[in-house]
């Protein structure tokens, strides 16, 4: 049974002045009505996993290959128009910073019109009372005057649900999510949070949420797959990630959170770096950091071993399904 | 610092220990926003009479959202823009008469969040940490030499990052020159402007973990401003929570974790993620943003978002007022007994 979302193989590798190798055979699968985070950090690979699946990437700069299935639709292979009725009908994003969606110069009334007309062919006043709609639905205060503000006008909070409300007018089946609370303030965070859990609820819509919060990660997903040098390390249960992560990196992670740390102790930091991606790995990405590394970390790229029912970890010192404790 | 004793002069301790390093007295900065032709002029209330201390030794956190007013509040204690109304006294002198800008300068040193705009593009790592110790008179060589040992305390090796410039080192990277810089004066007092909120979670606790080894080694006092509460809590012996330029609460940071007073602090602590997923955040604390800074509600200017708000607090301003003698100050006509609101206490419920 193919769930909603099937990655498989997924490369990216951008060219030019300097060669990066992005995003480094990931494998994703996503179910209908399921909320996947891609947890990492900068450089991790997972703003340009998210954006490969809407073809958001620069065509000259970037290779891709693999594949990449949305809605049964093979999305590497969609030519321009298909793409764009793609875009907003099937699949739709929102990011961390709402001038990327919202254009200056129209009404956020205007602008949500104007996606409903494009893919569902209504009339104008039909699209307008959609937008009012999608704005009281989001909960924008005063929705009706709204509809003819410009972004300009609204708060950060305000524009972060305008550009919801835009990118759901049109019901896609999937939503992307590019760290879309990591600009704004903390009160305003959870309203926004709570937001997404709602209408994911509300209009059973499957999300891929980017983000480097593990609590925002928390606060909102069901998988979460954590991502490094371009690769996914681990995937699992939100709850299994979190309490009992299996790979070095994730539970590095969580070790040097602060929140619960003792005050008169250090921080668990992991030490060094990630990887420049000049090239592409052919071994354990993480080895160089990792406390348990050994030789043959370096010898290959480690397998995905299922550590648990649908919890997968790419290390080989992972026991399947096992009750040892990882050394260190 | 033993290896320091040939440098630059070590600033001298004049108030004893009993001095707060830095006082700060009813600190007050508005910004004029033009309008149009025809518009009326309206005013960005900033700051609006900051009181607090920082005593020697003790890392103070400042937290607030947008438009609080913490970052002006730094600026305004470095002396980068001037102040409208109050005092600033380092080590109980004021600049002017007892204190130059340039001892200031020596005293107190910042840290910024933009880890890139900090430093000059064109100067090496090594020059741009001399940069102030030469101003300050120090010669070339012991200024370099200077410069390199600071970039070796904080984990950076001279011998490769020297030569470099800030474009070819990471933010966690440049943060650590940043702060390496602000160390080359042997300042007494570090203010940290959201000095680690731009990095990965992973650098940030690097940096944590430098800022606390330098604070021992150095004898530092910091001032932390952060919007990150885990950070604060982790990082800060005392907290200032600010609202729209004001300070609504403060005093030792678990205080203000356990028992917090303010209804603006019990919301921010709320908002905060819930990091087990099977309890999650049900409702958000407070509706909509963080109000903007021009022409604030009157009184209680928290008045218009509070679950507890009643009209005494739109009409009479809470002033800060001490809850207890561990020095928990809250500025809430909820805490305050006789303020007039209909759950104030009738005396102080909570002595120590």
């Amino acid at each position: 049974m193919t769930g909603l979302v099937e990655v498989r193989n997924l490369i990216v590798r951008f060219s030019g002045e300097r060669t990066v190798h992005a995003v480094n055979d990931v494998d994703l699968t996503l179910e209908q009505g399921e909320v996947l985070g891609l947890l990492g950090e900068s450089g991790s690979g997972k703003s340009v996993t998210l954006r490969a699946l809407m073809r958001l990437l620069p065509k000259k700069r970037a290779q891709i290959s693999g594949s990449i299935s949305i809605g049964g639709r093979d999305v590497l292979a969609l030519d321009d128009d298909q793409l764009s009725a793609f875009r907003g009908q099937v699949v739709s994003m929102i990011f961390q910073e709402p001038g990327l969606a919202l254009d200056p110069v129209y009404t956020i009334g205007d602008q949500i019109a104007e996606t409903v007309m494009r893919h569902e062919g209504r009339s104008r006043s039909e699209a307008m009372a959609r937008a009012l709609d999608m704005l009281e639905v989001v909960r924008i205060p005063s929705a009706k005057r709204r509809l003819a503000s410009y972004p300009h006008e609204m708060s950060g909070g305000m524009r972060q649900r305008a550009m919801i409300a835009l990118a759901l007018a049109c019901r896609p089946k999937l939503l992307l999510a590019d760290e879309p609370t990591t600009a704004l303030d903390a009160t305003v965070q959870i309203q926004i949070l709570l937001l997404l859990r709602e209408l994911q609820r509300e209009f059973g819509m499957s999300i891929i949420f980017v983000t480097h919060d593990i609590g925002v990660a928390t606060e909102i997903c069901d998988r979460i797959s954590v991502m490094y040098a371009g690769q996914i390390v681990e995937t699992g249960a939100c709850r299994d990630i979190v309490r009992t992560p299996a790979h070095p990196y994730p539970r590095g992670l969580l070790a040097s959170t602060v929140r619960g740390a003792r005050r008169d102790a250090p921080l668990g930091a992991i030490p060094g770096a990630p990887p420049s991606l000049d090239v592409a790995p052919v071994n354990c990405s993480f080895a160089p950091r990792c406390p348990n590394a050994e030789a043959r970390c370096l010898a290959a790229r480690p397998p995905a071993i299922e550590v648990a029912p649908g919890h997968l970890a790419s290390c080989v010192l992972a026991q399947p399904a096992s009750s040892e404790p990882l050394p260190g | 610092m033993g290896t320091r004793g040939h440098l630059l002069e070590p600033i001298v301790d004049r108030g004893g220990a009993a001095q707060p390093l830095l006082t700060v007295q009813g600190l007050t900065k508005h910004f004029p926003v033009r309008g149009g032709l025809f518009t009326q002029r309206k005013t960005v209330r900033a700051v609006d009479d900051v009181s607090f201390v920082v005593h020697k030794g003790e890392t103070v956190g400042i937290v607030g959202e947008s438009g609080c007013g913490k970052s002006t509040t730094a600026r305004l204690l470095m002396h980068l823009i001037d102040r409208d109304l109050g005092d600033i006294l380092y080590d109980g002198m004021a600049v002017g008469a007892d204190l130059s800008l340039r001892e200031l300068r020596r005293g107190m040193q910042m840290v910024f969040q933009d880890s890139y705009a900090s430093l000059n593009p064109r100067l090496t790592l090594e020059d741009s940490i001399a940069f102030g110790p030469k101003v300050h008179g120090l010669a070339d060589r012991p200024a370099r030499v200077l410069a390199r040992e600071l970039l070796d305390k904080v984990g950076l090796r001279p011998e490769v990052f020297a030569g470099r410039y800030p474009h070819e080192i990471s933010g966690g990277q440049r943060q650590r020159v940043n702060i390496a810089r602000a160390l080359a004066l042997s300042p007494r007092l570090v203010i940290l402007d959201e000095a680690v909120s731009a990095l990965d979670k992973s650098v940030e606790a690097q940096v944590l973990n430098l800022l606390a080894e330098l604070k021992r080694e150095f004898g530092l006092t910091y001032i932390f401003i952060s919007h990150d509460l885990d950070v604060v809590r982790y990082i800060s012996d005392r907290v200032l929570v600010m609202y729209l330029g004001e300070v609504v609460e403060l005093g030792p940071v678990e205080r203000l974790w356990e028992t917090p007073a303010h209804p603006y602090t019990r919301a921010l602590l709320a908002a905060m993620p819930s990091m087990d997923p099977d309890r999650r955040t049900e409702s958000a604390p407070l509706a909509g943003d963080p109000p903007n800074p021009i022409d604030p509600p009157a009184a209680c200017r928290f008045h218009t978002r509070c679950p507890f708000a009643e009209p005494i607090c739109g009409t009479v301003a809470p002033r800060l007022a001490t809850l207890g003698a561990d020095g928990h100050q809250v500025a809430c006509h909820l805490s305050t007994p006789g303020s007039g609101h209909s759950r104030a206490p009738s005396e102080l419920a909570r002595k120590g």
